[in-house]
């Protein structure tokens, strides 16, 4: 069974969201806790995340999301945001906080593996890599080693980008863990694709825009990759 | 070892960019004290770019001091920004990259940065709010004539700070081909440090010129802070005399060093105008080049040491000092600069340094619509 992962923005609706996620298929689920300039983001989540805070959604709100959205999976969850909102809130203390409220681990998109290494969390690489950064970051990393697919921002693109196989040959030549590809995945046939080389796939700008759409839509989208994952699986 | 400034500096960028900087940083460590890198560079400073440049006397703009004007604004494209872009297109050139990003406020720096891209045949993109393309429609004219693309970013503020923002994300979908020209000394590890010794010139040239001049050093030396690079480059060489005050002006809407946190913005932790949950707060000043909510780290390594004092300036304020030094002295300065010179004004103390960073040209119909 390949794994699906998958991003939602938080916002007041993001528990009930995440539950029709997990019922649709997600095996876990990514909260973003929103920033103001989101290096690491395209557009869609970038927009994401003015809206989120525009909502008021700052730090003790995200906390409280995650909360609620404890209270209704069981999958693990990880709130994914900027080291400037972890400076700010006290790095403990967001690691403890977040963890009583029902986080699993955490990833830190603007934090190399070097950065604040006692902030045990799933560690990203990228097709820029160095063997002896993947290495850094797969001994690092908590659970699971994200591949960044694209050499760029998250956000949607029309084909799997080929930087993703020669990034999972040399991943696996240094690590066992499981690898999760993500940022420039929006579909089920690039999902199946990614999937053919990693243990499991992110998705982060469309799950973002269909949970815009509404329950349904996401329902569906989340439904369409699990799909695609598991005929793969069958194949 | 990724240099810090005290508990400031270091790198908080996404892992693709990583290998990019230690590429840089290992260059870098190289060319510092590479013969023919700082002969290469004295020699277009000296021969296209107009250094050195000189001190003047401002008597009748101050008459109650012994003030004196770094003019910076003489330099080739009106301000300091060319000493540091000469500086990373040497280094652009040494690792073989041939297309160039940057960001810009005021545009100072997309100017410099688009002048040596066409100087030395490379590709320029420029990054730029479309407030700031409004503010300084003619730094855009003269970026487009020059042969690079600006790219309007059209979204938040509108100003420096989501231009720098997608530059970096330029150069995060690019890196394997792009060289970023960053404009200040912010940014992540070793950009801060790059950008200092390539603006170090301007302070070890006034150091020499006021000690010819007057026999001994300025009591205080004032530049203004936006990000912070003439001031870090005017400041350096005079920070181990101990007796010489140094004075950053900042714009009183954007004093990330007098009012703001440590936070994380654009790849390095320093002092910014940021909220209780970390969140990046907007800048207000008339300036372009000062409306940038954080400031580079070692600043605020000076300022937590006590060896700069960072002190504020209004809009109107500036204005004064503006039209003053156009009145009193025929020179137009940037308004950027004017903070610099209405601080150095009441400072208090009689043999005063000015940096004077720009020349205002580009500011004379903001100014007018006032």
């Amino acid at each position: 069974m390949k794994t699906l992962v998958v991003y939602l923005m938080a916002m007041p609706d993001t528990p009930a969201l995440a539950q029709v996620a997990v019922e649709a298929g997600a095996d876990i689920i990514e909260i973003g806790f929103p920033f103001s300039d989101p290096l690491a983001d395209g557009p869609v989540i970038r927009r994401a995340g003015e809206r989120a805070l525009a909502a008021g959604m700052r730090t003790k709100q995200c906390l409280e999301v995650l909360a609620e959205t404890r209270a209704r999976v069981s999958v693990p969850l990880i709130p994914m945001t900027y080291a400037s909102i972890y400076d700010a809130y006290g790095w403990e203390r967001l690691v403890t906080d977040a963890r009583a409220a029902g986080a699993t681990s955490f990833i830190v998109p603007d934090l190399p593996a070097d950065v604040h290494p006692e902030l045990r969390r799933v560690q990203l690489v990228a097709p820029t890599s160095t063997d002896a950064r993947l290495t850094l970051a797969a001994n690092a990393t908590d659970g699971w080693l994200y591949l960044v697919t694209v050499t760029g921002t998250t956000g949607a693109r029309t084909e799997l980008a080929p930087s993703l196989a020669p990034l999972a040959e040399r991943a696996r030549a240094v690590t066992d863990v499981p690898l999760y590809a993500g940022f420039g995945i929006s579909t089920p046939e690039q999902a199946r694709a990614a999937a053919e080389l990693v243990d499991g796939i992110a998705v982060g700008s469309r799950a973002v825009e269909a949970a815009e759409a509404g329950p349904a839509e996401l329902a569906q989208f989340v439904s369409s990759l699990r799909g695609a994952l598991d005929a793969l699986a069958f194949a | 070892m990724t240099q810090t400034f005290g508990v400031y500096g270091g790198r908080y960028v996404p892992e693709t960019l990583i290998p990019a900087l230690d590429e840089l940083e290992s260059a870098w460590a190289s060319l510092r004290d590479d013969d023919s890198f700082h002969a290469e560079l004295h020699h277009l400073l000296t021969t296209y770019a107009g250094r050195p440049t000189p001190l003047t006397r401002v008597e009748r703009f101050a008459p109650d001091q012994r003030m004196y004007l770094k003019r910076e604004d003489l330099m080739h494209t009106g301000a300091h920004k060319i000493n540091n872009a000469l500086g990373q297109a040497v280094i652009a050139q040494r690792l073989g990259k041939k297309r160039i990003i940057a960001e810009t406020g005021a545009g100072q720096h997309g100017v410099a940065t688009a002048t040596v891209c066409a100087r030395f045949g490379l590709e320029c993109i420029v990054y730029m709010g479309s407030e700031d393309m409004r503010r300084q429609a003619p730094n855009v004219e003269r970026m487009g004539l020059l042969g690079a693309e600006v790219r309007p970013v059209d979204f938040g503020t509108r100003t420096l700070k989501e231009a720098t923002s997608e530059a970096i994300r330029d150069w995060i979908a690019n890196v394997d081909t792009t060289y970023y020209l960053i404009g200040s000394c912010v940014g992540p590890a070793p950009y801060p440090e790059i950008v200092r010794e390539l603006q170090r010139v301007i302070g070890r040239e006034s150091r020499e010129q006021i000690l010819q001049i007057e026999g001994r050093l300025p009591e205080t030396v004032v530049a203004c802070v936006g990000g912070g690079s003439n001031a870090i480059g005017m400041f350096y060489d005079f920070v181990p005399d101990e007796d010489v005050r140094l004075i950053g002006v900042e714009a009183a809407g954007a004093a990330s060093l007098g009012t703001g946190r440590a936070g994380v913005l654009h790849g390095a932790r320093s002092s910014l105008l940021a909220d209780e949950d970390g969140q990046i707060m907007d800048a207000h000043s008339i300036s372009a080049g000062l409306d940038y909510p954080g400031v580079g780290p070692e600043h605020a390594y000076l300022r937590d040491t006590g060896r700069a004092q960072y002190v504020p300036c209004t809009d109107d304020e500036a204005l004064a000092a503006f039209h003053r030094l156009c009145e009193t002295e025929g020179i137009v300065p940037a308004l950027e600069s004017s903070h610099a010179l209405a601080r150095a004004l009441d400072c208090g103390d009689d043999l005063v340094l000015v940096c004077l960073s720009g020349r205002g040209d580009k500011d004379l119909a903001e100014v007018l619509a006032r």
